[in-house]
Formats: C-alpha cells, sequence, structure tokens
C-alpha cells in the first residue's frame, strides 16, 4: 500500500535525512521525500497498519531532524 | 514570506545591528565578552538548541552541530587568547543563518512559481440550478452532469459539447496557443480555457479521471522519481558531512602534535583556527539544495511548454538520447488518409470522387471516410442502391441508376476491366463507370508538416541515429524515409516485431551513455514504450494509454516537440552537472586553502553562502525553456 503525506521542513538536507529514518522504520516498505513539492510517499510493508507505522516513522523523523513535521 | 522566515529576519537585522553597535563601544575583559553574547545568543540560540539534540539523538554530524563546533570554538580561541575579538564568532553565525534564511525564501518563490506555472487546476465547476449558475468543487460533478463553462472559464471536467460553441487555448495543456473551436457533439478536454462562447458541457468523466488530474497527479510526483544525479548527491552528503568533521579534528590535533615531536613550537590556536573554518566550509547545503531545484525547474518548465516528463531519472536519460526510434503512423505521419491525387480520369474529378464516395458511403473502412471528406458534401444514401461489397476488393453500387465499381486492381481484374496502374505510393481506388475504366484515386497518408524538419533537428542537437518502424508496406514506408531523410526503416512490422527490433537496438548501443528513445502515438505501441531506454508518446491530450506507458508525454503531436524535450533535458542535465561540479570545487579549493591557512572564517563563509545562492539562482535557469 502506498500513501502520500504532506510534511514541513526547511532544508534539503533535512529533507534526505528524513527519507532514511522513515525507511528505516520498521513497517515501511520504502519512502521517498520530495523536498520541492514538500510530500512524502509512503509504502507500507504487507499487512501493517499506516497509522501507527507513520507515528513511528514521525518519531524517527523528529529524532534526525528536530524542526520537522509530518501532517498526519 | 511566511512567519518563520520573518521572524528570523527580524533575527538577523537585530543581532547585525548590535554586532555593529559593540564594534563602536570599547569595553574589555568579562564585559565585553557578555555584551557580545547577547548578538550571538540572539542569531544562534536555536542552532546551539538543534546541535545539543543532535548529540543527545546520536545524530551528531549535521550542519547545526558544524556552526555550533566553529562558533563555540572561535569563541573559545578570543577567551585562550585574550584577544577579545569575538566579531568573528558572531559573524559567522550571522551569515550562516542569512544564507539559511536566502535559501528558505528562494526555495520558497520557486517552489511558489514552479507550482502556478504547473497550476492548471480548475477550482470550481459550473452547475445550472433554477436558472441560477452555481459554483461547486469540480470532485463533486457526477458523469453525465451538465456543467457550463463561461468565456475566461477553464474546462474543470472532460466532456462533450452540448450547447453553444467556442474557440478554446489549449496553451496549459501544449505550450501552443494554438486555438480550436468546437461545436455541439465536439469532445472537449478540460484543462483548456474557454476563450469567447458560453458553452454547456455533459460529462463523461469525473474529475479524478479528467485530463487535467492525470496531469497534475504526474506531474507533482515527477520529482519523486530521483535522478542518478540526485542519488550521488545524497550518498555524497552523507559521507561528506562526517569526512569533513573528522579531517577538521585531525588538523587541529595531527600538527600541532608533529611539530612538538620535531621539537617547535605547536601552535595550537592557529590549527584550532584552521580546522574551525574548515568546519564552517564544510555544509553540504549547496549540493543538497542545488540539485532536485534543477530538475524541478526543469520539470516544470518542460510542462509549461507541452512536455510532460514523469520523472527526474527520465530527464536524466533523456538528455542521453543518442538513438530516436519513430512509429510511422501517427507519428512522423498525419495517420489520417487523404486524397493525395486522381489520374487518368475520365470525368471531371469532383464527378469521379462524388461516384467513388456515394458507392462506398455504407462502408466504415478509414478509405470510405476519405473519400467522404474529399467529397466534402453530406452524402444522400437514396442516391445509392443495389450494393454489392466484395470483401477485399471493393464495393459495387448504383449512384443514380448508374453501375460504379470502385476498389483495388483485383476487382477491376475481377470485372474484366482493364485498369492502368498507378506508380504513386499509397492506396489506389480504380472506379470503373458502366463497365468502362474512369480513372483512380490516390489515397494516402501524409507527412506532418514539421516532420522533416524535426529530424534535421534532431541530428543537429547530437542525436547519432533515427529509425522509423512501421507496420506499413516497404514501398510506402521506404518513400516516406526518404523523405524525412531517415536512417534506417524497419517495415511491414507487427507490433511483436517492434518491440524486438527496439531490443536489438538496445544490444546495439550498448554503451551506458547513449540511450534509445522510443516515439509513438501511444495507441497499440504501448510495449514498445515500455521497452525503450526512454518511452515519448504524442499527441496525447485525452489518451490514458498513451500517459500510462510513456516516460515522457508530449501533449501535442508536433514532432519538433520531441527535439524540444530533448534540449529542455540537456539544458537542465547541464545546470545539474555546473552545480555540482561549481559547488564541490569550490568547496574542495576552499578546504585546500583553509588547511594552509590562506583562508579564513570570512572565505569560509563565502564558499558556504555564497557558493548555495549562486547554485540556487543557477538552477532556476532551468525553469526557462521557452527559446530552445
Amino acid at each position: 500500500m502506498k500513501k502520500s503525506y504532506k510534511i514541513d521542513v526547511d532544508c534539503a538536507n533535512c529533507a534526505n535525512k528524513m527519507e532514511e529514518a522513515a525507511r528505516k522504520t520498521p513497517g515501511v516498505a520504502n519512502a521517498v521525500v520530495n523536498f520541492m513539492t514538500l510530500k512524502m510517499n509512503v509504502e507500507f510493508e504487507e499487512g501493517q497498519d499506516p497509522k501507527a507505522v507513520m507515528q513511528q516513522v514521525r518519531a524517527n523523523c523528529k529524532k534526525v531532524e528536530d524542526d520537522c513535521e509530518i501532517f498526519l | 514570506m511566511n512567519k518563520k522566515q520573518r521572524i528570523m529576519l527580524v533575527r538577523i537585522l537585530v543581532s547585525a545591528a548590535l554586532l555593529i553597535a559593540l564594534n563602536f563601544i570599547p569595553v574589555t575583559g568579562v564585559l565585553r565578552f557578555v555584551l557580545y553574547l547577547v548578538p550571538y545568543l540572539v542569531i544562534g540560540y536555536d542552532i546551539l538548541i538543534k546541535a545539543g539534540k543532535g548529540i543527545k539523538n546520536h545524530q551528531v554530524f549535521d550542519e547545526c552541530f558544524l556552526m555550533a563546533a566553529a562558533t563555540v570554538g572561535a569563541i573559545a580561541l578570543a577567551i585562550y587568547e585574550r584577544s577579545g575579538d569575538y566579531t568573528e564568532a558572531v559573524a559567522v553565525m550571522l551569515f550562516y543563518q542569512v544564507g539559511e534564511w536566502f535559501q528558505s525564501y528562494a526555495v520558497g518563490k520557486s517552489r511558489r512559481n514552479i507550482s502556478e506555472l504547473m497550476d492548471i487546476r480548475p477550482d470550481y465547476a459550473n452547475i445550472e440550478k433554477d436558472g441560477q449558475l452555481e459554483k461547486v468543487d469540480p470532485d463533486e460533478v457526477e458523469i453525465g452532469s451538465i456543467i457550463v463553462v463561461q468565456p475566461g472559464e477553464k474546462v474543470p471536467i472532460d466532456g462533450t459539447v452540448v450547447e453553444g460553441s467556442s474557440t478554446l487555448n489549449t496553451a496549459a495543456l501544449t505550450g501552443e496557443s494554438l486555438p480550436r473551436e468546437v461545436c455541439p457533439g465536439d469532445e472537449i478536454i478540460s484543462g483548456c480555457i474557454n476563450m469567447n462562447g458560453l458553452l454547456k458541457i455533459k460529462t463523461s468523466k469525473e474529475f479524478g479521471e479528467s485530463t487535467v488530474s492525470k496531469i497534475l497527479d504526474l506531474v507533482e510526483n515527477a520529482s519523486s522519481r530521483k535522478s542518478k544525479s540526485e542519488d550521488f548527491i545524497s550518498r555524497f552528503a552523507r559521507i561528506y558531512t562526517p569526512a569533513v568533521c573528522y579531517a577538521a579534528l585531525a588538523l587541529a590535533v595531527l600538527p600541532p602534535l608533529v611539530l612538538m615531536l620535531l621539537g617547535q613550537p605547536a601552535g595550537w590556536h592557529t590549527w584550532i583556527y584552521r580546522a574551525l573554518t574548515f568546519l564552517v566550509i564544510s555544509c553540504p547545503c549547496a549540493l543538497v539544495i542545488s540539485i532536485p531545484l534543477s530538475f524541478f525547474a526543469g520539470i516544470g518548465g518542460a510542462s509549461n511548454a507541452g512536455v510532460l516528463v514523469k520523472g527526474s531519472n527520465y530527464l536524466e536519460t533523456l538528455s542521453q538520447t543518442k538513438v530516436v526510434v519513430f512509429d510511422k503512423t501517427g507519428t512522423l505521419t498525419q495517420g489520417v488518409f487523404e486524397v493525395n491525387g486522381i489520374h487518368h480520369s475520365t470525368l471531371e474529378n469532383e464527378k469521379l470522387i462524388e461516384y467513388a464516395a456515394l458507392a462506398e458511403s455504407a462502408s466504415s473502412h478509414p478509405i470510405s471516410k476519405s473519400l467522404q471528406k474529399a467529397y466534402g458534401k453530406p452524402v444522400d444514401r437514396s442516391r445509392v442502391t443495389d450494393i454489392q461489397e466484395i470483401s477485399g476488393n471493393g464495393v459495387m453500387a448504383k449512384v443514380d441508376g448508374v453501375q460504379v465499381a470502385a476498389g483495388n486492381d483485383k476487382l477491376m481484374a475481377h470485372l474484366g476491366i482493364q485498369a492502368i496502374p498507378c506508380h504513386s505510393v499509397g492506396t489506389i481506388i480504380h472506379v470503373a463507370i458502366d463497365g468502362k475504366y474512369a480513372g483512380h484515386i490516390v489515397i494516402s497518408d501524409v507527412i506532418k508538416p514539421h516532420a522533416k524538419q524535426a529530424i534535421q533537428a534532431l541530428k543537429a542537437a547530437g542525436v547519432k541515429k533515427t529509425v522509423m518502424l512501421t507496420g506499413d508496406a516497404k514501398k510506402v514506408a521506404d518513400q516516406v524515409a526518404a523523405e524525412l531523410g531517415v536512417d534506417q526503416v524497419y517495415s511491414e512490422l507487427l507490433p511483436a516485431d517492434k518491440v524486438a527490433k527496439v531490443e536489438q537496438l538496445l544490444a546495439q548501443t550498448s554503451s551506458a551513455k547513449a540511450k534509445v528513445a522510443f516515439v509513438g502515438d501511444g495507441i497499440n505501441d504501448a510495449p514498445v514504450l515500455r521497452r525503450a531506454d526512454i518511452g515519448i508518446a504524442m499527441g496525447a491530450m485525452g489518451s490514458d494509454a498513451a500517459i500510462e506507458a510513456a516516460d515522457v508525454v508530449l501533449m501535442d503531436d508536433d514532432p519538433l516537440k520531441i527535439v524540444k524535450a530533448i534540449k529542455i533535458s540537456r539544458k537542465c542535465l547541464g545546470i545539474v552537472y555546473q552545480n555540482i561540479v561549481f559547488a564541490i570545487g569550490i568547496k574542495l579549493i576552499c578546504l585546500m586553502l583553509g588547511a594552509v591557512g590562506v583562508a579564513n572564517m570570512w572565505l569560509a563563509i563565502f564558499a558556504d553562502v555564497g557558493v548555495m545562492i549562486l547554485a540556487v539562482l543557477n538552477a532556476i535557469r532551468a525553469l526557462f525553456v521557452k527559446k530552445l
């Protein structure tokens, strides 16, 4: 399953870091952060609950870049 | 400017004013330190906090850490040396924040500009209710509803015109402001702008399935498909920052130790200062921001010119195109068969066409349609009787009581009529009236007006080989190819053969930097579009299959757009490489100068902020593609 989320982040490098953090989150098959359109496309692994996974993704992103937001 | 940016601007101005004022206040000692601490904290408190959080979260090597370490280090050095020179530390932090502010502003601005450029989204649809027009969300309009489009408004949903006629401006979709006339019964595509008349449209699709939504979706997601250059840069940034940090540490510690071992003065403060300079130079901002921005601007500029690129990666591949393979029908030729000649006619030409058109009037074959088009008048079926279709050969019928036979050589032979063979290329319709030969009509596909020019322009743009594939007869294909100047022709191919030919060409051009592009009209060549390195579908307005299968979609069917698409991609990639080389180059030079002590912090801050600003401005250039 794929979903797209709006995000807010200030710098391109931070966006890259968010992408990496999201990818490493369990339950995420793949994630792409688009800094120019401020969107995060997340592909979930089979049988995962996107809501729960996204909470974790958000927490992990906050860890690498304090000043970011994912609008769930 | 958003709220964040406004607050930052105030902080920058306050801190700058304080710093300038402090230069005129002759204080020394602890008081001086405390006074300088005020502008430093005003401008840099968030950086210090972020650096602290980074360390707490085991994310040590980020920009904030670099800046915090560099400035705190510089202040510590000033205290240690008792020089009281805190200006530098505050200034470095100040310039860093100016750079960040500018970056955020420039990116926000270009993001808006590009989005506006691509914004063909209709905000509302008009629905008539009790004689009053009501504006509703296009999403809520059901299939089969009647919507009203007033002059100056965008057509929000695909459909058919039921009332009114007007001229449409398709510039938002195709990049060309060629007006298109519509009248009741015509299909209409969302995204066009209604220029003069009031139109009532019966919708044939939901908003989400309409052309305009599909295009928006495609363009918005395009920059999510990252190119190799972008991947390279993010990998580079990931190792670059820690590498520079370790290098800085080494620079601060190793040379003094070596000097001490050699029995010379260690000069700790010199080396620590150099190491701090290193940290300032090391920010990867310029690189990381300018590459995706270049691609985003390139995709935006292209879509404004009617070239939809589905991803940054495709823009990259397109720029390396060395072989262009064309489908013939619908790509290089119009795909509409027209009467191109009437030979050996014993009657007036118009009369011959009239007889042929009437005789063929019952047939739905494309040939019959082109005859009727050439006839130009509505066909009165009551004049035609006794229609007899001879499958694969032609028709015989009575027109106004006269026996007419229209068909190929075989039909004439079957009737025992001596036909005059034709040397023209195309489909030949022999006509016999009352059992006597009356001449023949040549029907052939028409080459697009810009096709030849496009082939030449491709050659001029550095494309090594052009190839034409067609299912058409060899004679027809060879003639078209010769006329256009295409290098290679493969004719009489089935759709599966086309895939095989493209695979063969892919194998021949094995070099990684030479890509094979296939251009088709999207009708029944979807497998080939997918197989080629890059699939270009043209004339795609309204054709979902083409939009699905292709990597690059040309909104109108002018072959010159292929050249334009390639040129846009080259320009964009050119800018990307300039930015990579420029940003990495300047940084490396400054790092070296910093290591040997030539570069001070002021140069370092230029290497960081200045390069970033120049790279962003350069990236924006990718947006301007009108003149290519």
